[in-house]
């Protein structure tokens, strides 16, 4: 058994998700290969050197690296691939670009959004945005593979480096595909997905306004914000803080929804959050059912209270 | 030109699925289907294209049973010009209709290709890479903005933290994400029209692909159930569980 992770990195540093991944990987191996693909990114392959369970570091280093581009890369895995059993990323938005180009590219299968590694040809995934969980085998030589990091802790990393970087001298150009530009959400609060705390405003705050209490409480607990479906459709918020079924997949170690009944399509974003909050005027909200805390009231009573207690 | 944009009938995101008893998969008998909603937005932005003069013919398939032609008529009667139905077995593989697909664009020879990012059924997200993969044509995932321009497609996409976008010499394949439209509702005229256009069904074998199953799936089963917790009268009893109790804050 052979796997090899594509890392996810900004040609920088690594991105915690793909420490996960490494992680979620030593069900199938005591230790794992992982290519970095990128430009001018030495610091990144000699950072992810330190790993706890990496034994070997690919390093493809060229300009035509620089942005990723799923072109290119699933060309670069697709040619490395034949040496491995298993090929994994993290279903973020890196790993579901580029991961599926890669099967295709191979003839295989791909196993999306994985939160149990059973065996080496068994996984557990969700299906229905989480509403079921399907164990499906896979029969192919290669088995492609993306992790939802919620699922799994990260690697650890060692002070010293242990893992050899080996540089691949594959290039492959790209000329049909080009990269204009990237927009960072400019953000003082920790980024949804990887947040400790999140803190949810839904219908309940009547309009975007009061969704100003959301972020103060936020704020207090160093947390990031978010929101159901019905105060993104309702304009509250723009709708790339909007967590379930459709919108983000979060599992914080305290999630506070605020005036969220509590949708299935919402749920299914943030059922498996460590500590639920819930704070809604409905008594019979069905958020309630899952949380571990419910308090029933009015939110423009009770938030500024929670906020001035914190 | 002409823009190809494949949909999936799924069972309607606003029905709470049912596990069956014998772990053989979700009750689809008697439940209510619709088109999955990130097809609608692709449908949406094909049709928005020929009502701007940039598309000037809108092709919608569909792969599976006969009732999917149900979904086709609904994107016929949304704005499209005919459907393909490929006549399969339900839950065939991406891969599977992404190579069936291929075909489709070999015979029709569209300059863009548009779906959605994922089914909300089988959650898999991959077609559309996929089909990227086996044409060798450049792929706009999770798109939130497309315009066209000569030979070029610009695509604003929907990433972790933020946007990114790519510029795509056409044809090229793209795939919808939320923010793209807000689809409109197919008016009743034009249900009526629907039923005229034409919709031609071709076999997954007269495509020229084989079907090869690379997963099976073992079982089905509902997701482990949260229990409820307590109920709390306070905002300092409430700051005093997260604190002593849960130890979070």
């Amino acid at each position: 058994m052979a796997t090899l992770i594509i890392a996810e990195h900004n040609n920088v540093s690594l991105s915690p998700d793909t420490l996960k991944v490494v992680n979620a990987a030593m069900a199938l191996s005591p230790s794992v290969s992982i290519l970095v693909a990128g430009a001018r990114c030495r610091a990144v392959a000699d950072e992810v050197g330190k790993v706890t369970g990496v034994a070997e570091v690919l390093l493809a280093d060229n300009a035509v690296y620089e942005h990723q581009l799923a072109e290119s890369l699933s060309a670069l895995i697709a040619e490395v691939a034949q040496r491995y059993t298993h090929i994994l990323a993290p279903a973020t938005t890196f790993g579901k670009n580029l991961l599926p180009r890669v099967a295709a590219l191979l003839d295989v299968g791909q196993l999306s959004d994985v939160i149990q590694i059973k065996n080496a040809d068994t996984v557990i995934r969700p299906i229905y945005a989480g509403n079921a969980l399907a164990a499906v085998k896979s029969n192919d030589p290669i088995k492609v593979i993306t992790i939802r990091c919620a699922a799994f802790e990260p690697a650890q990393e060692q002070a010293i480096q242990v893992a050899s970087v080996s540089e691949l001298d594959i290039v492959v150009a790209n000329d049909i595909t080009q990269f204009v530009s990237k927009q960072a959400v400019e953000s003082e609060r920790p980024e949804l997905a990887a947040a400790r705390v999140v803190v949810s405003g839904g219908r309940g705050l009547g309009n975007s306004e009061s969704f100003a209490l959301v972020e103060k409480l936020a704020d207090k607990l160093g947390g990031a914000i978010g929101a159901s479906r019905a105060a993104v459709d309702a304009g509250f918020v723009s709708n790339d803080l909007q967590v379930g079924q459709t919108g983000k997949i979060v599992a914080p170690e305290l999630y506070i929804a605020v005036g969220i009944s509590g949708a299935i399509q919402h749920l299914a974003g943030m059922k498996d959050s460590k500590v639920i909050v819930a704070i809604n005027s409905d008594p019979d909200a069905p958020i309630f059912q899952i949380a571990d805390y419910g308090l029933v009231g009015d939110l423009f009573e009770l938030l500024p209270e929670l906020i001035d207690s914190l | 030109m002409k823009v190809l944009v494949a949909i999936k009938r799924v069972i309607d995101p606003y029905v709470k699925i049912r596990v069956k008893s014998d772990g053989s998969g979700v009750e689809t008998n008697n439940v209510k289907m619709s088109m999955n909603p990130f097809c609608e937005i692709a449908v949406e932005e094909a049709v928005r294209l020929k009502e701007a003069g940039v598309a000037d013919e809108v092709i919608v398939v569909s792969a599976g049973e006969i009732n999917c032609q149900e979904q086709l008529r609904t994107a016929l009667a949304l704005g499209a010009d005919r459907a393909i139905h490929i006549e399969a077995e339900t839950g065939l593989e991406p891969l599977t209709v992404a190579k069936a697909l291929q075909s489709v664009m070999e015979r029709e020879q569209p300059r863009l290709v548009l779906m959605g990012k994922q089914s909300i059924d089988t959650d898999n997200n991959q077609v559309a890479q996929m089909l990227s993969a086996l044409t060798q044509l450049p792929q706009g995932t999770f798109a939130s903005e497309v315009i066209i321009k000569g030979d070029a497609v610009t695509v604003t996409r929907e990433i972790d933290g933020g946007l990114e976008t790519l510029s795509l010499t056409l044809p090229a394949i793209i795939s919808t994400d939320l923010r793209l439209n807000e689809p409109r509702y197919a008016s009743l005229p034009n249900i009526m029209k629907a039923k005229k256009k034409p919709m031609e069904q071709l076999t997954v074998a007269e495509l020229g692909v084989d079907i090869v199953r690379h997963q099976e799936v073992l079982e089905v089963m509902p997701p482990p159930e949260r229990q409820g917790g307590v109920r709390v009268a306070s905002v300092s009893e409430l700051v005093d569980k997260l604190k002593n109790e849960a130890k979070v804050i």
